[in-house]
């Protein structure tokens, strides 16, 4: 059985359709991986018995000749989205227990397309970090090791237990959602590709929201192919989303062809920055030159304000979180703590049931609010980040796609950057700027560290040309010809 | 009351602003379907994003947008094409969000002009600063449990619209007559049921005091005052206590205040409102509203008639004084009884029925026009009857009286009643001679110049005819008699 958690996506829907094994089938072959992934502590929240049911499900519309674009795939969903009945709490303490009445819009339309839910996945505290260290169930590990080195690596974040449920080989592919980097920094972590839609691609309703403005939710995944499949089940207007777009899904996959000649690739020079490693100086030399190669045009180009992006990132962000997040205050759901009057009720319930870096992000994003701070940071946190914006309004006339590094570092070690939220920040220096301006941007394993850890470079698109980025993407995973496995799956096979 | 407060030192000037909470009639809220409907059950009418739910968004409520647009039209004001919605932050356990949506800088409705009516049949214009759509938050009741309170999110998300006045009102009876105005605009465009009783209209009442000529002073603001009578009256109570405060030396303070209408006064709210930042910020959620001026200009060519046109037709149409017009236009329902009972008929006459005799009836029978037992066409009818000399203007009034007991027509009490009136001369004069006969020593008064006494002979004769002749025939005839 073990066989069948090797397969990718494509493949396992082409043996369900051949009737070479059963939706029940696959989906027990997946339930053992987790079983036996547990030490990784990917899941938060197993869904074994609705895996069996949804497979059963999938396997009497196999049977009738029906079946939609997902059927019978087991797909793992990160914590954020809300799952009628089924603990969703964006591993925060302060939604213990949460099961909510009702089901994500993505969610629903996964299901609606046959896939089959094993269990959700561990996250940063409200999507709040790069490392996953921030969830109120633990850090999620890595089921990459270093070269010769046993010790445990964080999958990235925020969607780092998505990451590592499918790098782990748990299920065929995985939700997550990105606000500045939090599908792409740990697809590149976990040697996945990783594809943030265009903002208002897919559906905000029932994604418990971090910062709304830059909140998309998008595929994580073995290869391109399974993305652009996952894409299509996921993408949609939906109009209790009044920031979600009405436009036709087209069909991803079926623009895979592979073929990158004279497509316009555009290499920001403002992306070298210091201090960057060479090796991931070196990979994205090498990601120019298959690009050269197949007869792409590269093109220099300059996003001038790609320096503020971070900064701009780290005042709009919180801004937004610290209004969203004042719904849990311990009167309807959550946690709630005694309180001898109103002030302490809040007070306690909220000091108790938000981590440190939720509660960091929400004392900047009130301060930078409040009365007298307003215009010096939100309000040029905006018009910055209109000029970033622009940036690539401007850039995209000259160039296709923009093709960048994914993150600054491999995966690191559990543990490590903690004390240095700055530090910990600079992860997200490549994915943000595209996070700000709305644009799609995908992650692709690309290559391998000096000490044999997955590295992504990262295409960003026009507005809702998903289909060139992951057209691109197919191109450039060709080329690298990423085969590299996690140790996890040694040892399990071991 | 006069525009002047007369201190101990001097006169004073008010000077008010009105903040109105509009409740949209709408039969879902601005951001939910859920009901908006008054009275039901608590928390029967939530919605998940009404609670507050992990996830939920708002999805903007066309109809409210619609009413919004509808009501800035009546009030003159200039719609904005493009408005945002921000979010005002703080906590409080009836704001489920922990926001209320809100519109900050970018209101929908920008500046207008409410021009009210004033007693002496003047008017004044009074300015709109302008009008916000935004979310009413639910309700706290603290008084079920000593050591609890309940919390019931019915009304959380239901769409008020605030309409913000400029410092333009000078009086409490100009602040009255603005209340007034306001509700009867948008009970006429069907925006609002301005039922201040049930909550859906509530003013904020700004105020400051100042020596006639000087700038404004500062102002104290006087939360959820729900009647037009308190509103006059914590006027009254706010200026004279600026007054007291600023004439013994002292400063006012910047406050808010809410008015005890058992005790009538204004005192300042608990300390919840202490230095509140509201960190407003244009919400991610929602995209900028945009209005396309084609169904702006369709909406407001489909605009009802305003009472200010209706006073002005009636005042034209119908001879009446700017002042009734007003009284019966202020309320629509008043102002299609009257033309009703107007219509090919003496509209001054019909002015009459209605405000003084209708009225009065309706007041003391705790009715109003719209369950009136006596329908407009039977006013009329009985009108006719007194002027194709049928009934005289006295037995009218009996008549009419039958009519608010009964509900029947005129015609049919007239008939069985025979009120009838006499305007056989032969039979008036047998009973003027009767009277002149029995009373020969007032008739050699009158002969003698005092010719106040004609009155009390045509007295007698409509006694005698149980006032069933026609009064001008009785003076006619007398006059011939009692010159001999």
């Amino acid at each position: 059985m073990a066989k069948l958690t090797d397969l990718t996506l494509k493949a396992a829907r082409e043996g369900l359709a051949a009737r070479n094994f059963s939706a029940r089938e696959l989906a027990e072959a997946h339930i053992k991986a987790c079983e036996a992934a547990r030490p990784l502590n990917a899941y938060m929240a197993e869904t074994f018995d609705q895996a069996r049911a949804m497979a059963d499900g999938s396997d009497r519309r196999l049977k009738a000749g029906e079946g939609g674009l997902l059927e019978g795939i087991p797909l793992a969903i990160k914590d954020l989205f809300c799952t009628k009945g089924v603990l969703s709490t964006s591993s925060s303490k302060i939604l213990k227990g949460f099961k909510p009445p009702y089901e994500s819009t993505v969610t629903a339309k996964l299901w609606q397309a046959g896939a089959v839910m094993v269990g959700k996945t561990g996250m940063d505290e409200f999507a709040m970090g790069s490392s996953n260290m921030t969830s109120c169930y633990g850090a999620v590990t890595n089921p990459w090791r270093r070269k010769g080195d046993n010790k445990p690596l964080v999958p990235g974040g925020s969607s780092g237990g998505s990451a590592a449920a499918v790098a782990a080989r748990t299920c065929l592919g995985a939700t997550g959602t990105d606000t500045g980097g939090s599908i792409r920094q740990p697809a590149a972590f976990c040697g996945l590709v990783g594809l943030k839609p265009t903002y208002g691609r897919c559906s905000r309703w029932g994604i418990i929201a971090f910062a709304s403005s830059l909140d998309q939710a998008g595929p994580l995944a073995r290869d391109v192919h399974d993305t652009a499949l996952l894409m299509r089940a996921m993408a949609g207007y939906d109009p209790k989303d009044s920031t979600s777009v009405d436009r036709p899904v087209p069909d991803y996959a079926a623009a895979l062809n592979g073929r990158v000649k004279g497509l316009r690739i555009g290499v920001p020079k403002e992306y070298r920055v210091d201090g960057m490693p060479a090796e991931i100086e070196a990979l994205w030399q090498k990601g120019i030159e298959w690009f050269k190669a197949a007869g792409a045009e590269i093109v220099d180009i300059t996003l001038p304000h790609t320096k503020y992006a971070l900064p701009t990132y780290y005042v709009i962000a919180p801004a937004e979180c610290s209004s969203n997040l004042a719904r849990y205050d311990g009167v309807r759901y959550g946690l709630r703590e005694k309180g001898a009057d109103l002030a302490e009720l809040y007070s306690k319930t909220r000091a108790a049931g938000f981590g440190p870096e939720v509660r960091r992000r929400i004392l900047i994003g009130t301060y930078v609010l409040s009365a007298g701070y307003y215009d010096a940071y939100y309000l040029k946190a905006q018009q910055v980040r209109t000029r970033i914006a622009d940036d690539f309004r401007t850039g995209f006339e000259r160039v296709d796609l923009v093709l960048t590094p994914t993150a600054p570092s491999p995966a690191f070690g559990i543990g490590e950057m903690m004390d240095d939220p700055v530090a910990m920040y600079l992860n997200d220096v490549f994915t943000v700027p595209a996070s700000l301006a709305g644009l799609p941007a995908i992650s692709v394993p690309a290559g391998l560290s000096a000490d044999g850890l997955p590295l992504g470079l990262q295409l960003i698109g026009r507005p809702f040309d998903e289909e060139t980025v992951l057209r691109a993407a197919g191109f450039m995973e060709e080329a690298a010809a990423f085969k590299a496995e996690p140790a996890w799956l040694g040892e399990g096979r071991a | 009351m006069s525009a002047i407060v007369e201190g101990r030192t001097g006169p004073f000037e008010m000077v008010i602003g009105l903040e109105v909470h509009a409740q949209v009639i709408s039969k879902a809220k601005l951001f939910s379907g859920a009901s908006t409907a008054f009275g039901a059950e608590p928390n029967t009418q939530v919605s998940f994003i009404d609670a507050g739910m992990p996830g939920m968004l708002p999805v903007i409520n066309g109809l409210c947008v619609e009413q919004a647009v509808k009501t800035g039209l009546a009030l003159n004001a200039q719609i904005n094409l493009v408005s945002v919605f921000d979010r005002k932050n703080y906590f409080y356990p009836d704001l489920p969000l922990g926001y209320q949506i809100s519109q900050f800088t970018k209101p929908i409705v920008g500046k207008g002009i409410v021009t009210i009516d004033l007693p002496d049949g003047s008017t004044k214009d009074i300015g709109i600063t302008r009008l916000h759509l935004e979310m009413d938050a639910g309700k706290s009741i603290h008084d079920i449990r000593p050591d609890a309170t309940h919390v019931d999110l019915n009304r959380a998300g239901v769409a008020l619209m605030e309409i913000v006045s400029e410092p333009d009102i000078r009086t409490p009876e100009e602040a009255g007559a603005y209340v007034k105005k306001l509700r009867s605009l948008l009970r006429y465009i069907d925006t609002c049921d301005g039922n201040m009783d049930e909550g859906s209209m509530r003013c904020d009442v700004n105020v400051s005091v100042r020596r006639p000529g000087e700038g404004f002073g500062t102002r104290c603001e006087i939360k959820n005052v729900n009647s037009v009578r308190f509103v006059m009256r914590a006027i009254e109570y706010e200026a004279a206590r600026q007054v007291g405060i600023i004439e013994a030396g002292g400063t006012i303070d910047q406050e808010t205040r809410l008015f005890d209408s058992q005790k009538g006064e204004t005192r300042p709210m608990r300390s919840k409102e202490e230095a509140h930042d509201y960190r407003y910020f244009p919400d991610p959620d929602l995209l900028p509203l945009r209005l396309d001026p084609a169904w702006v200009a369709r909406i407001k060519a489909a605009l009802p008639e305003l009472p200010d046109a209706r006073k002005e037709r009636f005042v034209r149409d119908f001879g009446l004084s700017p002042y009734d017009a007003s009284v019966l236009v202020a309320e629509k329902e008043n102002a299609a009884f009257f033309e009703t009972v107007a219509k090919g008929r003496d509209g001054k006459m019909a002015a009459n029925w209605v405000m003084t005799e209708l009225f009065g009836a309706l007041n003391k029978k705790g009715l109003d026009v719209t369950r009136s037992p006596v329908k407009a066409e039977a006013l009329g009818g009985l009108i006719d009857r007194i002027k194709d000399n049928t009934i005289s203007g006295r037995i009218a009034k009996e008549v009419f009286e039958i009519m608010v007991e009964t509900g029947r027509d005129a015609d049919a009490i007239i008939e069985e009643k025979g009120l009838r009136q006499v305007t056989d001369t032969g039979a008036i004069e047998a009973e003027v001679d009767k009277v002149i006969a029995a009373n020969a020593d007032k008739v050699a008064q009158i002969r003698a110049g005092k010719e106040a006494l004609k009155g009390w002979f045509v007295g007698q004769v409509m006694k005698a005819t149980q006032g069933k002749a026609n009064p001008a025939a009785v003076n006619q005839i007398l006059d011939k008699k009692l010159k001999g």
